[in-house]
């Protein structure tokens, strides 16, 4: 057990290392969710009304479509000299590969989601800072990096994977994103907690489902 | 000279040849048009069908698709391939023909029903899955990797139908136009033509996917006949 949470650890900080040095994903991440709000910030001008309307789904198609470019990135370093393959080699079991991989993914996403926040709620004049909104925050982005590590590695060998990356991820990850703009949406208009409950209840089966299924089926992934 | 042999896909064919025949007619003249949706309701003998079909379709790319991850025999792969094909495409028929029907029924092309944005979804992921196909070199690591998109698929079916319900009881489900509150849609000429309706499509489906698996086959031969003849003339240029 403390074998398995040190090689996790050894995993997530090479993630981290790397991220470090070059910032790709973060900023990749921060910046692109950015400017898809700001463009709708100027598309719907928003005032009170428009902003609790449209507010929660512009807030949740940035977060997942910069989660796209964040994973697209930091699969590509995996690339470069083949690094994947030395990962391979290591004596280590898949679906530890798994969890470090998905962890780092999880912090780059969790950090830019609290920047993206940040911008979202000036632009927007609208804040969803609640207690079950930070709940529901930390669930999506735990099923997203899941399924994400999972989709990126299945995809970055063939071709155009730009393009196959989303539409694979954002189709599965759709229960996910209907839980999140509900859930940021009752918070908005400051309905009861119990309104959110099911949303919530729903988002903790996903990513029950998917970390174990993702976890799984990754040592076929990698299977050479 | 004996009989000639007759294969059992022709006999497949033929069989969904007069099938399919006897249920447009059935659907065209025979069944009385319906009182509340007048004849626009006919379009339902190909949607409930089609959509049927498809969704027979996701089962089996799911159940061929862990078959190949268990057994690692190419027959599965082949069978997942063309039923995910076949399925797509009667999926696209389903959603066309349901807006048709929509538009003079509920008055709007679409809109946010748990059963439309659940077909929408799996719509989706399952052309991602055939790009996915078409983007990756073929092999063992293709046919490994698309068994994995497929399961996922199946795993999250339910999940995004029940994510579907519940979005909808949020808005109050579209009741326009005259259809919603009539409960005798089904009356037993209605109901015959649609059970005929069904199993002729169910027939063309296995039909058109005996079909395209035959294909696959053919091209998966055409492929490892290339692939040897490569080989050889590599090996004597050594």
């Amino acid at each position: 057990m403390v074998a398995s949470l040190s090689i996790i650890w050894a995993l997530t900080r090479k993630e981290l290392r790397i991220e470090s040095r070059n910032r790709d994903v973060a900023i990749a991440i921060v910046m692109f969710a950015s400017l898809v709000i700001a463009i709708f910030a100027i598309a719907i001008e928003p005032t009170a009304r428009k902003a609790i309307e449209a507010g929660p789904g512009v807030l949740w198609a940035a977060v997942t479509f910069a989660g796209v470019v964040g994973l697209t990135r930091a699969t590509s370093h995996e690339l470069e000299n083949d690094a994947v393959g030395a990962l391979m080699m290591a004596p280590v079991s898949r679906d530890l590969l798994f969890i470090g991989k998905a962890l780092g993914n999880f912090i780059f996403l969790a950090v830019a989601t609290v920047i993206v926040f940040v911008v979202f709620t000036f632009l927007f004049n609208l804040s969803v800072l609640h207690v079950e909104v930070l709940v529901i925050a930390l669930l999506a982005t735990i099923g997203l990096s899941a399924v994400g590590t999972l989709f990126s590695s299945l995809t970055f060998r063939a071709r155009a994977r730009e393009v196959l990356l989303p539409m694979l991820f954002l189709p599965s990850v759709s229960p996910l994103l209907f839980a999140a703009i509900r859930v940021t949406s009752s918070a908005a208009t400051d309905e009861a907690w119990s309104a959110s409950l099911p949303w919530i209840q729903l988002a903790v089966a996903y990513d029950v489902v998917f970390v174990t299924a993702s976890a799984l089926l990754f040592g076929f992934v990698l299977d050479d | 000279m004996g009989f000639p042999k007759i294969r059992a896909q022709t006999v497949l064919h033929v069989a969904t040849l007069v099938a399919m025949a006897f249920a447009l007619w059935m659907m065209f003249v025979w069944v009385p048009t319906d009182i509340n949706q007048g004849v626009v309701q006919r379009i339902l003998y190909i949607h409930v069908p089609v959509a049927w079909v498809s969704m027979v379709a996701i089962v089996g790319v799911a159940a061929a698709s862990v078959l190949y991850l268990v057994t690692k025999r190419e027959v599965w792969d082949r069978l997942a391939l063309s039923m995910a094909e076949v399925g797509v495409m009667f999926g696209a028929i389903m959603l066309i023909s349901g807006m048709i029907w929509a538009k003079p029924v509920w008055e709007v092309w679409w809109t946010g029903e748990a059963k439309l944005t659940t077909a929408l979804i799996l719509f989706f992921i399952y052309v991602a899955y055939l790009m996915f196909r078409a983007y990756f070199p073929p092999g063992d690591q293709r046919m490994r990797l698309s068994a994995i998109i497929a399961i996922i698929g199946a795993i999250d079916t339910p999940i995004i139908y029940y994510a579907s319900v519940l979005w909808q009881e949020a808005h109050p489900p579209l009741v326009v136009g005259p259809v919603a509150e009539e409960e005798n849609l089904v009356a037993a000429e209605i109901g015959l033509t649609l059970l005929v309706s069904v199993i002729a499509f169910t027939l063309l489906f296995f039909s058109l996917l005996t079909t395209r698996n035959g294909l696959a086959r053919t091209e998966n031969e055409y492929e490892t006949l290339k692939f040897t003849m490569a080989k050889t003339e590599v090996a004597e240029i050594l």
